[in-house]
């Protein structure tokens, strides 16, 4: 089906634009069309009919049968992108759903997109041009001409046999080589382990048994870094940690020990108080790799692997929110700067965007705050953040599995989607990784999830389930291995309904296939639960009980596949301590960029790709759905200014809610790895109260990406940050409640190594009362007073500027908790008190961004005074005081009246008057005095929102 | 007089259900959620409402276009029942997808009697893109209960496929004469017709609501039960998507 001539076709449209700006020439227009291979014995006149209703728009579109839908096409470049066979088409069932309902029954439908060229185009040019910009060749294939296959492969049914590895007797290079083999990323010694073990009891391990070590084994789901031993040499001494996560970031928590934590680092996602019955909870993954090889299908995923965690916490908790944060290289990166075998940071971003809308929109959960940072060594290994938000019933926080439970999975059918997931994220990258992984890659289907969210919380309500567990890294093996902890499990995997047949009992066991569900179900609240996900269109499959036999036992048609110690599979890996140093980075130093055209220099970093506005992002999310939302990201009347936070109130008309904000500050690791730690929790919890959230009701959250934690140089960097974190969080008193680690983000571009640098996203979740006190940045009235808090250092070293010039000079910014943590209390009674109109955090750019930012989004004009700004060390320069990144600081506006209560709220803190607002609209300007007297900058405020509304390639 | 009763329908990939349900009943009215395959199984529940409502979502992911499986579903299984519940004097609403859905099915604008599709369309945005953002909108009819002519309503939009564009300019004139385009996206002043992003999708004539010849069916694309509490609008100017709700609430109370 294709537009009717004369009507627009924007997708059309939109195609013609990538393709043109790909560089083919002689292209005119660009017809965007539907396709859909229907395999079907029904008359060509139900088809036509069909088509007519259900296939076709009757006003905009018009279809065509087994032809062209326009004479002409048979003489144009015509285009067809088709999933490549046994790819997960979500859209297949809906569409033979809706052709029964018609009276046409399909065995299978393939749909794909069609792009017809017109114009004079190189028919070659125009097919590479296509599947370089509009397809993933990974997972689709263009198909060139009129003409499309139709034949239908339908596989031969599994024939059983059962595989034992030989690994009794194995040599250290054989198990070397099993491992890398069969992809199951364990080091030697542990497959030493693994071979002892099955040595002591006299036989081999199945590829089930061998499949599921590896998988619980892995760095994904085992955090054997983080968790492991390690002893660090560095300028600040030897230290030995024989738990680093747990002597550094769960310590912190522990010390704390704040009673409104209901359950921290013990489930999928971590619980805190929202009210006297509720918990709220938030978890953030990493989804690299798979975003690496197809951004589309890995960030959809990875959106939809989040939300099945807060699905599994607890007993499940109701998704209110979703965050999404991006690490990319620099979208207008010149193409020989792309290693072979990566792809452009441009198709990444459209990817991974494009993958978090239509996963997050399609399940009606508002994707309500996040961030992009570019810097050119994310250009082999993207990072790709999603983070969802839920409250449960504070009754409903515990679960555990009982013996003589049936196991039960609930959800979408298993096919050969993303095997070996969670050990491909596991190892690093390298320019082969586009091909030779494909099978790790995860197809969502986002209607399937939400169909198993309505039931699972029906079920949940009515009590038929006493645990349960999402299918993420590992499948079903990882689910179900970890349920049957401490109990034991039998299950049969035939049971398990599949996609396609052909699938041996292992690929059943460890397929990552999305929007699955395991629970423990009672055997007499089976019916009931049945009846619920019926209702849902959902599948119920009993595959087995949960038993009291401390083993794990699969079977397939009644013969024994694995039967594993469960002691073993959860207690057996052995760990290794390693070796860490850290050395201050070497030329550092010498003093930062100070630039002579200060209005310039604002312009050129309102426009930076780090600083500019997020809107062509931001605004393909739905972040409103639910009508919770209290806090847009956008802010003002014109809907531009950066919002510091979002808000959501969840529950119904209730004012109480949760403030969600971030920190990210990569630029800093390279000055010093603490320091980034540090700033980047600053900046979270900055945020949330530069909008009203109490920082003494804020939780946090870590992710840390690293290039590759096994070098013991950046070991020791790691252990930094993770003291650092210890450090910070105790002194600001905010909790960890949860984390996840992604270790290996490096790329081998044919022998050079691209590192991403040392990353550590923290998210801070806050508890507010009530979500309609919080405040926007956007200035709100002419005349009011501009107060800054927070003392200004002379800390340009790794910001925004120094990146800009490739400057490695000046002194980082550090965190002074003892400093901040008293402004943040006296900010947050000061707006719940009413007195605040307006407020910004200075973070990436300092005091000179974050003012043009108010004012563009406000519409209105401003005066700062440079000589009031409250200075800390030997020399204050005007470049200093505008640009530089010292935590901690804030700039508010307040109206006139409220100045003394105002100052009053903030008396004895570091804060000064250092300007007012002034004009709106047409005429507004922002005025910066310098030390000398004379302005520095007198910018037009509608030429600082054009240079900030520099428009992301998407 | 018990409240007025609103059956909301739901099936899979529906997710603006409990906005709704909030809407209708802080409006006064009883909102309850029936799934489509409950009524399929007995349609005579639609007979039990005095109000239906298609929330907005992606039913059945927005595969093939927006509302279309649903609406080939509701043409196939529950027509008549529909046409009839409707015949009776019930109130129907459409947001965002329920909006797209009563037009494929031919609910809307229905020029020329119910279940006859093919008058008008929503179509992709001009951007091609999904867009969430706040947009004014003005009522411009006297015919429909649920938004008076010269009501301001400022809300989201949040959709991909919301341009709205009638058969033919015929279509689109009679429309207007027998006061079906109920809302309208509203222009600042001096801002000529037409203008992104005030018409967020480059809707005909800044059509931004319609309704049937009885004006009793009514469908929009922006989101009214996203400005209903005070913390809801960005620059904390009042609930106004509230009073779409209780204008309905009271009109069945009125005609009951």
């Amino acid at each position: 089906m294709g537009t009717r001539p004369g009507r627009r076709d924007p997708r059309g449209e939109a195609a013609l634009a990538v393709l043109r700006e790909s560089g083919l020439q002689g292209l005119t227009a660009v017809r965007f069309q539907g396709v859909y291979l229907v395999e079907t014995a029904a008359p060509a006149e139900a088809l036509r009919r069909a088509a007519a209703e259900l296939l076709a728009d009757p006003v905009l579109e018009e279809a065509a049968l087994d032809a062209p839908v326009r004479a002409d096409e048979e003489s144009l470049p015509v285009l067809t992108v088709l999933r490549r066979p046994g790819v997960m088409d979500p859209v297949e069932s809906s569409v033979r759903g809706a052709l029964r309902d018609l009276g046409v029954e399909a065995p299978s439908v393939r749909t794909g997109r069609r792009y017809v060229l017109e114009g004079d185009v190189e028919p070659g040019a125009a097919a590479a041009a296509v599947a370089r910009t509009l397809a993933n060749e990974v997972i689709e294939e263009v198909h060139r001409g009129v003409d499309l296959p139709t034949r239908v492969p339908h596989p031969a049914p599994f024939a059983f046999r059962r595989v034992t590895v030989p690994l009794r007797g194995a040599s250290d290079d054989a198990l070397a080589r099993i491992s890398r083999e069969g992809g199951l990323s364990l080091e030697v010694f542990e497959m030493r382990a693994i071979a002892d073990h099955f040595a002591s009891i006299g036989r081999d391990p199945t590829d089930a048994e061998l499949e599921t070590l590896a998988q619980t084994w892995s760095e994904h789901c085992k955090h054997k870094t983080l968790t492991g031993a390690v002893t660090t040499r560095d300028p600040d001494g030897v230290r030995s940690y024989g738990n680093l996560l747990k002597e550094t970031i769960v310590l912190a928590t522990e010390r704390l020990a704040r009673p409104w934590c209901l359950s921290v680092f013990v489930d999928n996602a971590g619980v805190v108080a929202l009210d006297d019955r509720h918990g709220v909870c938030m978890k953030v993954e990493t989804h690299n790799h798979p975003s690496a090889i197809e951004p589309y299908g890995g960030a959809g995923t990875g959106i939809g692997g989040v939300i099945r965690d807060v699905l599994g916490t607890g007993l499940g908790a109701r998704p209110v929110a979703g965050t999404d944060f991006f690490c990319l290289a620099p979208p207008d990166l010149p193409a020989e700067r792309v290693p072979k075998g990566a792809l452009h940071p441009r198709r990444v971003l459209r990817g991974v965007v494009a993958g978090v809308r239509d996963y997050g929109n399609r399940m009606g959960i508002p994707t309500v705050s996040g961030g992009l940072f570019f810097d050119e060594r994310y250009v082999g290994n993207p990072l790709v953040f999603a983070g969802t938000v839920g409250i449960l019933p504070r009754s409903m926080v515990a679960k555990r599995a009982r013996p003589g439970d049936r196991v039960v999975v609930v959800g979408g059918r298993t096919g050969r989607d993303g095997i070996h997931g969670a050990t491909f994220s596991s190892a690093a990258l390298h320019q082969d990784s586009e091909r030779l992984d494909a099978g790790a890659v995860q197809i969502g289907n986002p209607i399937e999830e939400k169909r198993v969210l309505d039931g699972q919380l029906r079920a949940r309500d009515e009590g038929l389930y006493t645990a349960v567990t999402d299918c993420g890294a590992g499948g079903l093996s990882s689910a179900v291995g970890e349920m049957a902890e401490g109990l034991g499990a039998e299950v049969h995997l035939e049971r398990v309904p599949t996609k396609y047949p052909g699938l041996s009992y292992a690929e059943v066991w460890i397929s990552e296939a999305q929007e699955r569900m395991v629970l423990s179900v009672p055997p007499e609240r089976l019916p009931r639960l049945r009846e619920i996900f019926a209702a849902e269109g959902v599948e119920v499959t009993d595959l087995g009980s949960f038993t009291d036999t401390g083993r794990l036992v699969l079977r397939w048609s009644g013969e024994v596949v694995a039967d594993l110690d469960l002691g073993f599979l959860h207690g057996g890996l052995p760990r290794r301590a390693r070796e860490a140093r850290w050395e201050p980075p070497a030329g550092l130093g010498g003093p930062a960029p100070e630039p002579a055209d200060q209005a310039a220099t604002l312009r050129a970093l309102l426009s930076d790709w780090n600083v500019c506005s997020r809107e062509p992002v931001v605004r393909q999310y739905d972040h409103e759905v639910q009508g919770g939302s209290a806090l847009k990201p956008f802010a003002g009347a014109r809907g531009v200014g950066p919002q510091d936070a979002a808000a959501v109130a969840p529950l119904e008309t209730a004012p109480r809610g949760v403030v969600i904000a971030c920190g990210i500050n990569p630029g800093y690791a390279d000055h010093d790895p603490r320091a980034m730690a540090a700033a980047a929790i600053d900046e979270a919890l900055r945020n949330a109260v530069a909008v009203g959230a109490d920082p003494d009701r804020i939780a946090l959250l870590d992710n840390f990406c690293w290039a590759d934690a096994r070098r013991p140089e950046e070991l020791g960097a790691l252990v930094r940050v993770a003291e650092a974190c210890r450090d910070t969080a105790i002194a600001f008193g905010t909790p960890w409640i949860s984390g996840k680690d992604s270790l290996h983000n490096e790329f081998d571009a044919g022998g050079r190594r691209i590192a991403i640098p040392g990353t550590l996203l923290v998210s801070a979740l806050g508890v507010v009362e009530d979500v309609g006190s919080l405040v926007s940045m956007d200035l709100k009235a002419p005349g009011s007073r501009l107060y800054l808090l927070g003392v200004t250092r002379d800390e340009r070293g790794g910001g925004l500027l120094a990146r800009r010039e490739g400057s490695r000079g000046g002194a980082v910014p550090r965190c002074r908790p003892e400093e901040s943590l008293p402004l943040f209390r006296a900010l947050h009674a000061a707006i719940g008190a009413g007195l605040v109109l307006a407020c910004h955090d200075l973070s990436d750019g300092g005091l000179g961004v974050a003012a043009a930012e108010m004012c563009l989004a406000g519409d209105r004009g401003a005066r700062l005074v440079l000589t009031s700004v409250p200075f800390e060390g030997p020399e204050a320069t005007d470049g200093a005081l505008l640009w530089s990144e010292s935590t901690g600081r804030f700039l508010v506006e307040v109206a006139e009246g409220r100045a003394a209560a105002f100052e009053g709220a903030t008396a004895g803190l570091p804060r000064a008057r250092v300007g007012s607002t002034t004009a709106e609209g047409a005429g507004a300007r922002l005025l910066v005095e310098g030390l000398r007297g004379a302005p520095l900058l007198d910018e037009p405020v509608e030429a600082l929102r054009a240079a900030f509304l520099r428009r992301l390639p998407l | 007089m018990s409240a007025p009763r609103v059956t909301i329908l739901r099936t899979a990939g529906t997710n603006c259900d409990a906005e709704l349900v909030r809407a209708f009943e802080m409006a006064g009215g009883t909102a309850s959620l029936l799934h489509l395959e409950a009524v399929v199984e007995r349609p005579s529940l639609l007979r039990e409402a005095d109000v239906l409502a298609f929330p907005g979502g992606f039913t059945y992911g927005d595969d093939v276009a927006s509302g279309a499986v649903f609406a080939v579903k509701l043409r196939a299984r529950l027509l008549e029942p529909l046409l009839r519940a409707v015949e009776e004097g019930r109130l129907v609403f459409g947001v965002c997808n329920g909006f797209q859905i009563l037009v494929r099915a031919g609910l809307l604008p229905a020029l020329d009697g119910p279940g006859r599709p093919g008058d008008a369309a929503l179509g992709f945005n001009d951007s091609a893109r999904f867009e969430d953002r706040w947009v004014a909108l003005e009522g411009t009819s006297d015919l429909c209960p649920w938004v008076p002519r010269g009501t301001v309503i400022e809300c989201p939009v949040a959709h991909g496929e919301g341009k709205f564009v009638a058969r033919d300019g015929g279509v689109l004139r009679r429309m207007e004469e027998r006061g079906q385009v109920v809302l309208r996206y509203r222009m600042p002043p001096g801002v000529p017709p037409g203008t992104f992003p005030h018409n967020p999708n480059g809707s005909e004539a800044d059509v931004a609501g319609v309704c049937d010849p009885t004006g009793r069916v009514f469908g929009l694309m922006p989101h009214p039960e996203r400005n209903i509490l005070p913390w809801h609008h960005p620059g904390r100017r009042g609930a106004s998507g509230l009073p779409v709700f209780g204008n309905a609430i009271r009109w069945v109370r009125e005609h009951r």
